[in-house]
């Protein structure tokens, strides 16, 4: 079978074992929405409010779909031996870790697709619509955050602490990035470390496709150094046992 | 002349390699000739699965030769992966996918794999194939991870300690297995610390003590040796026993001295000391 087969037939597989998966399809789709409909129930549904919001959820369901998914399923598939199989067997790594990392990432865009679809037509929000941004954002948030997630799997000791390691990245991070809420009087530190991760950048470019028009460059390159950062950690820290 | 030669499906030689400080192989040799079912034997930690690991491609020798069907394992080329099976003992399951499931998606990279359907068949789990494999139970786990190895069709497979932990009925239906590998002119290297299941399936046998082969040949070669033969008799109560290379002599000698003394040598047997008795003498032997 061609690499392409190989790919296609492991991505195929990953898809099953995804929707067989309830807790997986509950943080990567039902989680970014039930926090979406709360808040927006919650503080009624202003337009200042959705504005912040829809680009806030998008970011998040990138990292909920790439960088926790990732670490998660990597460490469950390390410690139960299937890599080690995958490792002895004539599947090309290349094809493997493609059609996994396809999963993700058909994840990821399902999810922002599915956030903004329901901004706009479930609450109405029509400020802006820049397909091309939307896309070029969401690909670099993928392409870091996918990254980081892979790396962050070789990080965690075993499969008991993958909560615990996760949530303490994945939590403080949508806070201080402007998920929730706007994320401009921030305290200085915080506001500081936010500006040097990944995600804040990833909602600043969403609220560009989505609400502003305009193209923040500061955001592209903060991201691009990103990619090539989750890139190079997951390429360094991978091990198949 | 060619005809006759044996083609060598797995060469090692001198074959050395450490956990860091710890000397886990120190020199290692046998050849496994296509179509043979070749043997491990040793208790715990002799050094069984770092031999077969390296040969797997999974670890790297220290020192040493391997070539595993023409390949350097070390170098783990695709074109060998395609001819090999590994029965890994570590689970390794999609625990959602179905039986069937698994062992397509495990079939997908080989060239010419067996029809799924057919390998269930063939390691007893036919009727398995919509189970999930997380429902499985142990013994079927272990039949499945002998199809993952198995649905490649691979000439070469892999077994270690394919029995370690089974019940006595499981461990038969795996015997079958690897006996249904030999038919089908599969080459079968194996571990296992158990003697009778190395004497039941192995055409060869090699005794592995602390990192080295203490000795080799087929498993009834192994039984007499140089051990000779055992006298035994009752005597007070308490059984004597005496290990001797020429029976006949000893029988006349210790039988006429009985007789003198008017004394009976009760329950007298003369027998050849079993495969196990070497194999605790080899391996108890190489401990000291
Ligand atoms: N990952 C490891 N790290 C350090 N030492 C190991 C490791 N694996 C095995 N060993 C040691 O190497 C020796 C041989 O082990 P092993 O090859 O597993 O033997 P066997 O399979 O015959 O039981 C043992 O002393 C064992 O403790
Ligand atoms: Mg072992």
């Amino acid at each position: 079978m061609s690499l392409g087969g190989l790919v296609l037939g492991q991505y195929r597989f990953e898809r099953k074992m995804f929707w067989r998966n309830p807790s997986a399809a509950f943080f990567t789709f039902a989680l970014p929405l039930l926090f979406f409909v709360l808040i927006a129930s919650v503080f009624s549904t202003d337009s200042d409010e959705l504005e912040v919001l829809v680009p806030g959820i998008a970011g998040m369901s990138i990292v909920g779909a790439t960088f926790t998914a990732l670490s998660y399923y990597l460490v469950q598939l390390r410690e139960n031996g299937i890599l080690k199989r995958v490792q002895g067997s004539p599947m090309p790594a290349s094809a493997y870790l493609a059609g996994l990392l396809a999963s993700a990432v058909a994840n990821a865009f399902v999810s922002v697709l599915v956030v903004v679809a329901v901004g706009r037509l479930g609450y109405g929000m029509d400020a802006n619509l820049d397909v091309l941004e939307l896309l070029v954002f969401t690909t670099l948030g993928v392409i870091a955050f996918g990254g980081l997630g892979v790396a962050f799997a070789f990080v965690i000791p075993n499969a008991d602490s993958a909560p615990a390691y996760v949530n303490a990245v994945f939590l403080p991070l949508i806070f201080i990035s402007g998920v929730f809420y706007s994320a401009d009087d921030l305290p200085p530190v915080l506001d500081a470390i936010a500006r040097a991760l990944p995600l804040k950048h990833v909602i600043d470019g969403l609220s560009g496709a989505l609400v502003t028009g305009t193209w923040p460059a500061g955001a592209l390159l903060v991201l691009g150094v990103w990619c090539v950062a989750g890139v190079v950690a997951a390429l360094r820290l991978f091990r198949w046992e | 002349m060619v005809s006759a030669m044996r083609e060598r499906a797995i060469l090692v030689r001198d074959l050395r390699m450490s956990y860091g400080p710890v000397e886990a192989v120190r020199g290692i040799s046998f050849e496994v000739d296509k179509g043979e079912v070749f043997g491990l034997l040793g208790p715990n930690g002799a050094g069984k699965t770092s031999t077969v690991e390296i040969l797997e491609g999974y670890r790297r020798r220290t020192g040493g030769e391997a070539s595993v069907l023409g390949f350097d394992p070390a170098a783990r080329p695709r074109e060998l992966r395609q001819q090999i099976g590994i029965v890994t003992q570590e689970g390794g399951f999609y625990p959602r996918a179905t039986v069937r499931e698994g062992v397509e998606l495990a079939g997908l990279p080989y060239p010419s794999p067996r029809d799924p359907g057919e390998t269930l068949e063939l390691v007893g789990l036919a009727d398995r194939g919509e189970v999930r494999v997380q429902d499985l139970s142990g013994g079927q786990r272990r039949r499945l991870d002998l199809a993952l190895a198995l649905v490649g069709d691979p000439g070469l497979v892999f077994l270690d300690e394919p029995t370690t932990g089974f019940d006595p009925a499981a461990r038969r239906a795996a015997w079958e297995v690897v006996r249904k590998l030999a038919e089908l002119g599969k080459t079968v290297l194996l571990t296992t610390h158990y003697l009778e299941e190395a004497q039941a399936l192995c055409d060869r046998v090699a005794i592995v003590k602390d990192g080295l082969v203490v000795a080799e040949g087929p498993p009834g070669s192994l039984g007499p040796g140089t051990a000779g033969y055992r006298v035994s008799w009752r005597e007070n109560g308490s059984r004597v026993e005496h290990l001797t290379d020429d029976p006949t002599e000893f029988l006349n000698r210790v039988t006429g001295e009985a007789l003198a003394d008017g004394r009976t040598l009760e329950e007298l047997q003369v027998s050849r000391p079993s495969l196990e008795d070497v194999y605790l003498d080899l391996t108890e032997e190489a401990a000291r």
